[in-house]
């Protein structure tokens, strides 16, 4: 690149601010010294605390629960509404789909606090209504990747196959079905890794007792700040480090912001 | 019985009417063009005969019966898409296998078929590739053999050969006559390009804006156009404004403005005293040194105003003394000799008094 | 242009499950929140009732939440405070981002897909986690800041304290919303022919001109859609202005928490929900207009 040393400067620096913090967060996790301060030697001590630490492993089951039921509801949803919304251009649909992706997540959690307990009751707050919170959520990435797909295809294939003698059932299953397929499980793990990381939503739809790891490490935060925030935030981030590289190899297009 | 039968169908899109009261029988083993500019209804009927679109009025029958409840998936009926429509995700082979699979085929018999049809289309080879591998004509190909493996009974191609280049298309435009030949099979074939559905068909539908204006053998097309669209849709042609002078078993007399009189083949039904055009092919028109050919009725003096050489022939646009421009086509027979005339030359242009067709608008 | 032919059965079976689920928890929740404006609070938090059961009970609809927040001048200075911050994050961030988007836009195809996982990869901590970092960084105690107190000490000057202030929080915003820059731009300057770029500088422009006159007006849908990507999702925060911010820090999102959760007077929190959607609307259509103007000049 010719004189092209300041761009090369500015995005060096750009993604330094990117990647310095984490750095800093991951390494610390190893740090034998309860403050964040300065680094004192090597140690998995914090590792193990977490796993002694019933609060936290308990928030991780719980976190895990919610995950995988509210990315395979939405998965299924998310599809049927992407397939609906390419196919059947519906008016209302794509509001309601798109807009809890787009508003702030303090709106779609106080609404959902004030829905359920008025409809059900003081006790209302559950595992159960942060999974459906979740979902709702997740839908719309889900319907997001699937539209974009089926953009991408050319069109007379599904006619193609409905004038070679299938019928739409069979058109959609050995057709449409395999030919999404790479979004809609990249879309299932967009939507794992946006669950296991909620804050804002679970916040406020949470039952008593019922903890995530987001919220533990919120509490943790504000309450005993200590290494064991750096542990699990560290096997958190591997965790959906994973989900995305797999999912960017899936449908690459979907991360691009296209659709 | 004629195998294919579009009776009376008419469909209409808001205010505008695709395809109006179009009435077409098609035989079994033709090769049938529906052949028009765009927009002229022809891919609408098709989709129709596929059974895409429902007609707004009329019938489409198969062997004398109605298609009008049956589905596409029942109809046995193929379509050769525009875009081939290969199914990404399968190989050729399970492409060509997938009607067969429809079908309820035995495993035994579809593996059999499909070899069969990778060999009609001389793609042995390929069997194991995938779509996105292929070439344009390869997949052009794959989707031929589709559409013919289960033994249709008719097959749609809808401008199959619109995205391949010049050489390629002649190419398969002979592959296609051949298969449908060695098949049998009902082709109706939509395309826009003229000489190819002069080429390929053995009666052609030209249509102009819903309606079929001339059903006839290719020969009858381009030599008896029925009207001045047809005239000049179907290969070139000079279209000079004349009156009839007279009318008889042996011929017109027209006049033209500017020109004088001018002799033309007989025309039934024809009256003096009427209003149309003369429309004449280039190839009917003789050019030569001002001083030569007095053996033709219709003669004229004229100027040759521009030139198009293309290898094999010369043609001229000479403008007549009436200011009327017409086009002359002249063999380069003679090696060597890259034109006759240059522009600006002045040169006497004639035809028989047999050549042309009297036509109404 | 296929005629519906049993088609309202199949849209029905495929589109009605989706739509179902978000009209009950979706769409009826916003209508009640809504409602919920309306009320009065009830006596142990929540919604007091439509009719009275008590005798002087408050109860049915009144638009006094409305009134208050109209009445009280530190709500509107809250609700400022919100769009300033939300503007500054964006401004920062675009010019973050536009650079490293450019470079990523401009290198050879192999490489893209790998700088954009690059960009894409530290979303992939917990969003609460990248705060946290910074209450590292900028912690009194944190290896960079040490220093910089000290050599200040040594010139008498008093320590900075980066934390807890209005600094951390813009900080703390940009941080976690900069990936959402970064792409839509870069999706945007993907497409840009880079035929344009020489045919500016055959007729005499020079590199900052290239820049401005030619590059950046294109990547204006890019900006739009960034923007809206990042100052919306702002306005609505609460988290990174109460760990990274002090008490004048509070912003739109915590005012709405507090009600919700600490003072428990749901009808306040409703009305508050309903400014903000209004704000994010506001925005959310001068955006979309924006990028329509944008797109038919270019």
């Amino acid at each position: 690149m010719r004189r092209t040393w300041w761009l090369w400067g500015a995005s060096l620096a750009a993604y330094a601010f990117l990647y310095v913090p984490l750095t800093i967060v991951v390494l610390f996790s190893f740090n034998d010294s309860k403050l964040n301060a300065e680094w004192v030697g090597f140690t998995w001590s914090w590792y193990r605390t977490l796993f002694d630490d019933d609060a936290m492993l308990a928030a991780a089951r719980n976190s895990l629960f919610i995950a995988v039921t509210a990315s395979l509801a939405a998965t299924v949803l998310g599809t049927m509404a992407g397939i609906a919304m390419h196919r059947y251009r519906p008016r209302l649909l794509p509001f309601m789909v798109l807009t809890p992706v787009a508003m702030p997540e303090i709106l779609l959690g106080v609404s959902l606090l004030v829905f359920f307990i008025s409809v059900f009751g003081e006790q209302a707050l559950s595992l159960a209504t942060v999974i459906v919170a979740h979902t709702t959520f997740c839908i719309g990435f889900v319907a997001i990747i699937v539209r974009a797909r089926l953009a991408g295809m050319d069109e007379s294939i599904f006619e193609a196959a409905r004038d070679l003698g299938a019928t739409p059932w069979q058109t959609f299953r050995l057709i449409t079905l395999p030919l999404i397929m790479p979004g809609v499980i990249a879309g299932t793990l967009m939507s794992f890794t946006l669950s296991i990381d909620d804050f804002v939503i679970t916040f406020f739809t949470t039952g008593v007792g019922v903890s995530t790891l987001p919220l533990q490490i919120y509490t943790m935060i504000k309450v005993a700040v200590t290494p064991e925030v750096n542990a699990v935030s560290t096997l958190l981030m591997v965790l959906t480090l994973t989900m995305i590289v797999v999912a960017s190899r899936l449908a690459p297009d979907a991360l691009r912001g296209q659709g | 019985m004629a195998l294919l039968e579009i009776r009376n169908v008419t469909r209409r899109f808001g205010p505008l009417t695709a395809v109006d009261d179009v009435s077409v029988a098609i035989e079994a083993g033709e090769f049938f063009t529906l052949l028009g500019p765009s927009g002229c209804g022809k891919t609408t009927l098709l989709r129709m005969i596929a059974g895409f679109d429902l007609p707004d009025a009329g019938a489409i029958l198969l062997d004398g019966r109605d298609l009008a409840g049956t589905p596409p998936e029942k109809r046995p009926i193929h379509t050769v898409f525009q875009s081939y429509a290969l199914f990404p995700h399968m190989t050729v082979s399970q492409n060509i296998a997938f009607p067969l699979k429809m079908a309820g085929k035995s495993a035994g018999e579809i593996s059999t078929k499909v070899k069969g049809a990778l060999e009609q289309v001389h793609l042995e080879e390929k069997g194991a590739q995938y779509p996105h591998e292929l070439s344009g004509g390869q997949k052009q190909r794959v989707a031929l053999a589709r559409g013919l493996v289960n033994q249709p009974r008719v097959l749609l191609l809808d401008e199959p050969l619109g995205a391949l280049d010049a050489k390629l298309r002649e190419e398969m435009q002979f592959e296609l006559i051949e298969l449908q030949r060695d098949i049998g099979v009902t082709f109706v074939f939509v395309t826009h390009a003229q000489p190819e559905a002069l080429a390929l068909s053995h009666r052609i539908a030209v249509m102009d804006r819903g309606r079929v204006v001339q059903l006839d053998e290719p020969s009858k097309i381009y030599g008896l156009p029925v009207n001045r669209f047809v005239a000049d849709f179907i290969g070139k042609c000079n279209i000079l404004d004349a009156a009839v002078v007279e009318a008889s078993p042996g011929g017109l007399k027209l006049e033209v403005k500017g020109l004088g009189e001018i002799a033309a083949p007989a025309r039934e039904g024809v009256r003096p005293g009427e209003r149309g055009v003369l429309a004449l092919r280039p190839e009917q028109v003789r050019i030569g040194p001002p001083d030569s050919q007095h053996d033709l009725k219709n003669h004229f003096t004229g100027r040759v105003h521009d030139l198009l050489y293309v290898g094999d022939i010369t043609t001229y646009v000479v403008e007549l003394p009436n200011g009327t421009r017409i086009e002359a086509l002249l063999p380069n027979s003679a090696p060597g000799r890259a034109t006759f005339f240059e522009k600006g030359d002045t040169v006497r242009v004639a035809w028989r008094h047999d050549a042309g067709n009297f036509l109404r608008d | 242009m296929t005629r519906p032919r049993a088609e309202p059965v199949t849209r029905w079976l495929v589109g009605g499950p989706p739509f179902l689920f978000l009209f009950v928890f979706f769409a009826l929740p916003s209508l009640i929140m809504v409602a919920a404006s309306f009320r009065y609070p009830g006596e142990f938090g929540g919604l007091a009732p439509l009719a009275a059961t008590r005798p002087g009970e408050d109860a049915g609809l009144t638009a006094e939440n409305y009134g208050v927040f109209f009445s009280d001048w530190i709500y509107f200075q809250i609700l400022a405070k919100s769009f300033g911050v939300a503007l500054l994050t964006t401004l920062v961030c675009l010019v973050m981002a536009y650079p490293l988007a450019l470079l990523i836009a401009r290198s050879p195809k192999r490489h893209r897909d790998f700088m954009i996982l690059l960009v894409v990869l530290p979303f992939a901590s917990n969003f609460l986690v990248r705060v946290y970092a910074w209450m590292i960084i900028l912690g009194d105690q944190s290896v960079f800041l040490r220093p910089i107190n000290y050599l200040l000490a040594q010139f008498g000057a008093e320590p900075v304290s980066l934390l807890f202030n209005g600094f951390a929080v813009v900080v703390g915003m940009v941080y976690v919303h900069l990936p959402f820059m970064i792409l839509p731009l870069y999706t945007n300057l993907e497409k840009h022919d880079p035929v344009l770029l020489d045919a500016a500088q055959d007729l005499g422009a020079n590199t900052w001109s290239r820049f401005w006159r030619v590059t950046f007006p294109l990547s204006l849908p890019g900006i739009f859609s960034g923007t809206a990507l990042v100052f919306i999702p702002v306005l609505g925060m609460f988290a990174i202005p109460e760990i990274l911010g002090g008490k004048d820090d509070w912003m739109v999102g915590n005012m709405i928490k507090e009600a919700f959760l600490g003072t428990r007077d749901w009808p306040f929190g409703s009305m508050l929900s309903i400014m903000l959607t209004l704000a994010v609307l506001t925005v959310a259509g001068l955006a979309a207009w924006l990028a329509r103007k944008g797109t038919a000049r270019a």
